[in-house]
């Protein structure tokens, strides 16, 4: 398998093999080291262990039914990526979505990039020795997790944002939920400055580590906290605004000598920056004044109505998870049929809401966008995250490829690893945050 | 004394066990215990089933408390393996050096569907399940699973280990 | 304004090679002829268009229109603040053209992607095999004739 690198070794050297299953590789990565004692002349980097035939799927797959596939590409902060996708459907669709779902968007993708930035730091210092920090930061993104749990029904894996909206609405109790997530999140990073920021070790292994120049991040086409990190003012966010983030207040945190603690600065403080998005999004979220309906009925009794007579009365269901209620869909969906599933309500109960039902899912119907081809990009963990998609009239895709943002990251490499310490290579890479299902897809 | 009960003593004494293996029943639970309750694992991390495994063994779902919280790095320390994450083509060869470089006893633990039946990857470059490639002795279902799941999954295990014919003798376990 | 004007640039500049433009959805989109690959490129990443990020480079399989492949890239420019996507179709009986690897670093993987799954061959390219399937695997797994469960398996696997 290891071809230029074997073929170009000198003689005296050696040639190490940090394999694919390795501790620090974070699972699926192949680094071919020439050794010089511990100094690393050349390296070759092999990836493709986690190939999973995304794109190619997708082109099998209809436009609703290849959202959990995106879940599984950045998958420390899958709601960034539904949200790519979806936009992206949504550009060649045009459709415009509700305010309100526009801000429980903005919301639950910010608490995914704060637990993406929590796990890679966390892993990133772990690999360094300070096992406490992982434990600590563990700890914040299972508050995170308990809220995107309790609005989405998974811990990780959600496919909540969906074509024209979002799955539901949140829950009655979400503001006491959030609230003790930001506090255990501030407290956590707080506690985890006190440990890192001014340690003599970490220090010295991530200080004037692998810096990366400016011009040669934007040569080899990095984005993200990375590219931030060497002093390049450049967020999806705020460069094209998507979504309501240019309604909230927050600023772009910027390093200055592109190595890896500016790279960990960086993230640290965009988590902090997220917090205020999300705590700003939670207070200007436009209020709704429709609740649970008290004299409503109940979904059997209705569902046993309608067989002799159409439905008319309201129906008893709660507007987050645990019910679909028509008459929330302004909220959180667009009111154009075609793209959004109907309401089971009148589903169950009316047939032409069984017939609309059975379009939406049925084979050469539902979601078809016109012929064309578009290009979204929203800011993800890693950098600009890209969906190109080239449609032909049909329910499927015709061509759908993935602009991964740690692709181009992962690519420098063997660059920034040349001439450092084999133990360079371990904070050098944790601070690049590769995640394997987006670089390999 | 007729024939017939002449016969019934003979198989009698035919049936009950020979005395000895009371002690070797009663060693083989005391391995089966000390076994179960000290598994070091080897995570053998690939995908996004390692962020539930991340959940699962960090303090809110602690799997320290049943023993198995040491994840030793090395296929020779570890005698569990935990194959988290999709397998592809590329790297079943690595998983089958990995599993054949442990050494006995060794269980391994199929985490999350796309380990346990490629999941909802059904393409040129999964390999559909990994009992296609090594012996599995525990299946947890889920894409991911809950750290409640994992956690379930590990007592089974367990429970197998602690009913399980331990071989204590130097014998190569044939499969 | 802004967007016709790079466009109507690149037709001032290009008149042979630039086979026609068009804005949709916001993007800018501009079809080139396959020969002409570098030179726009390097035109594009010079001032005064300085598009200095190479945001993606892939190609797409039009299976029975001929020229069959298409390669598309995304560039960006920072001081300007736009995207530009670029185009060029590749019959498949000469599936060649030019590497970018001179004028931008990640051209060199994004370049390997699409020969190991296409398999377009790009010339200057300092290093192309591929990237994501292994050694011995036979046949470019995203072209539209290669099935999607035909799998090659490197060891033997038990049923």
């Amino acid at each position: 398998m290891p071809t230029r690198i074997q073929k170009q070794a000198r003689q005296d050297t050696m040639l190490l093999n940090m394999g694919p299953s390795h501790p620090a590789m974070h699972g699926t990565i192949r680094i071919m080291l020439e050794l010089d004692g511990e100094r690393i002349l050349n390296s070759e980097v092999e990836v493709g262990y986690l190939h999973r035939g995304f794109e190619k799927t997708c082109e099998h797959r209809t436009y609703f039914n290849l959202l959990p596939y995106t879940d599984r590409l950045n998958y420390v902060s899958p709601l960034i990526n539904n949200l790519a996708y979806v936009m992206t459907v949504e550009k060649m669709l045009g459709v415009v979505i509700p305010e309100r779902a526009q801000f429980i968007r903005v919301l639950m993708c910010e608490l995914s990039r704060i637990s993406d930035h929590l796990t890679c730091l966390a892993a990133m210092a772990m690999e360094c020795g300070a096992f406490t920090v992982f434990l600590y930061k563990m700890k914040a993104r299972e508050f995170i997790w308990d809220v995107i749990e309790q609005t989405t029904g998974a811990r990780m894996t959600t496919s909540y944002i969906r074509i024209g909206g979002v799955r539901a609405d949140l829950h009655s109790d979400f503001d006491t939920v959030l609230k003790k997530a930001v506090e255990e999140t501030r407290l956590v990073l707080k506690d985890v400055h006190g440990l890192l920021d001014k340690n003599k070790i970490f220090l010295n292994r991530t200080r004037d580590v692998a810096v990366m120049s400016a011009q040669d991040a934007i040569a080899y086409g990095w984005t993200g906290p990375c590219l931030r990190s060497t002093g390049v003012l450049y967020d999806v966010r705020k460069a094209h605004p998507y979504l309501v983030y240019d309604r909230l207040n927050w600023e772009v945190p910027l390093g200055e000598r592109g190595d890896n603690f500016d790279r960990y600065l960086v993230r640290m403080q965009e988590m902090e920056q997220s917090l205020r998005i999300v705590e700003q999004a939670a207070v200007h979220l436009p209020k709704t004044a429709r609740g649970l309906i008290a004299d409503g009925i109940e979904p059997a009794v209705a569902i046993k109505e309608s067989r002799q007579r159409r439905v008319r009365k309201a129906i008893a269901l709660s507007p987050n998870l645990e019910g679909s209620e028509g008459w929330r869909y302004p909220d959180i969906l667009a009111s154009a049929t075609g793209y959004v599933v109907p309401p089971k309500e009148e589903t169950y109960t009316s047939i032409e809401g069984l017939i609309n039902h059975f379009k939406f899912f049925m084979r050469g119907h539902g979601i078809r966008p016109p012929k064309g081809e578009v290009y979204f990009a929203v800011e993800g963990g890693n950098g600009e995250l890209g969906f190109y998609i080239v449609s032909d009239g049909t329910d499927r895709p015709y061509r759908l490829h993935l602009r991964a943002p740690c692709f181009h990251v992962v690519a420098a490499l063997e660059h920034l690893i040349r001439g450092r310490y084999v133990a360079d290579i371990i904070p050098t890479f944790g601070s690049m945050n590769m995640i394997g299902g987006e670089l390999d897809r | 004394m007729g024939v017939n009960e002449r016969t019934r003593l003979t198989e009698d004494k035919k049936k009950r066990p020979p005395a000895g293996q009371f002690i070797t029943t009663q060693f083989n639970s005391l391995l089966g215990w000390a076994r179960k309750f000290s598994l070091f694992h080897y995570p053998f991390v690939t995908a996004c089933c390692g962020m539930e495994y991340m959940s699962a063994a960090c303090a809110h779902f602690d799997i320290d408390r049943f023993g198995a919280g040491w994840t030793r790095f090395s296929p020779r320390q570890s005698d569990m393996l935990l194959v988290v994450g999709t397998i592809t083509h590329k790297e079943a060869p690595v998983l089958r050096t990995v599993y054949e470089q442990m050494t006995e006893p060794k269980w391994v633990v199929a985490f999350g569907t796309c380990a346990v039946s490629g999941g909802i990857y059904d393409n040129y470059a999964v390999v559909q399940g990994i009992d296609r490639i090594i012996p599995v002795d525990v299946y947890i279902p889920g894409c991911p699973p809950r750290p409640e799941t994992v956690l379930d999954g590990l007592l089974k295990l367990q429970e197998k280990i602690q009913h399980q014919d331990h071989e204590w003798r130097w014998k190569k376990r044939k499969y | 304004m802004e967007e016709k004007k790079i466009l109507e640039r690149l037709r001032e500049k290009f008149p042979a090679e630039v086979e026609e433009t068009a804005s949709s959805l916001g993007d800018d989109l501009a079809v080139i002829d396959k020969g002409a690959v570098l030179p726009v490129m390097t035109y594009l990443k010079g001032k005064p268009e300085d598009y200095a990020m190479l945001l993606d480079l892939t190609c797409v399989d039009y299976r029975g229109e001929e020229p069959r492949f298409e390669m598309v890239y995304h560039l960006f420019s920072l001081t300007h603040n736009k995207r530009l996507r670029i185009k060029t179709r590749l019959p498949e009986s000469d599936l060649l053209i030019a590497s970018l690897t001179s004028l931008w670093k990640n051209a060199d993987w994004l370049e390997r992607e699409v020969y190991d799954l296409f398999g377009v061959n790009f010339e200057g390219h300092p290093d192309l095999r591929r990237l994501f399937m292994y050694d011995g695997f036979e046949g470019y797994p995203l072209r539209k004739d290669y099935p999607l469960r035909r799998r090659q398996p490197l060891i033997r696997l038990k049923d």
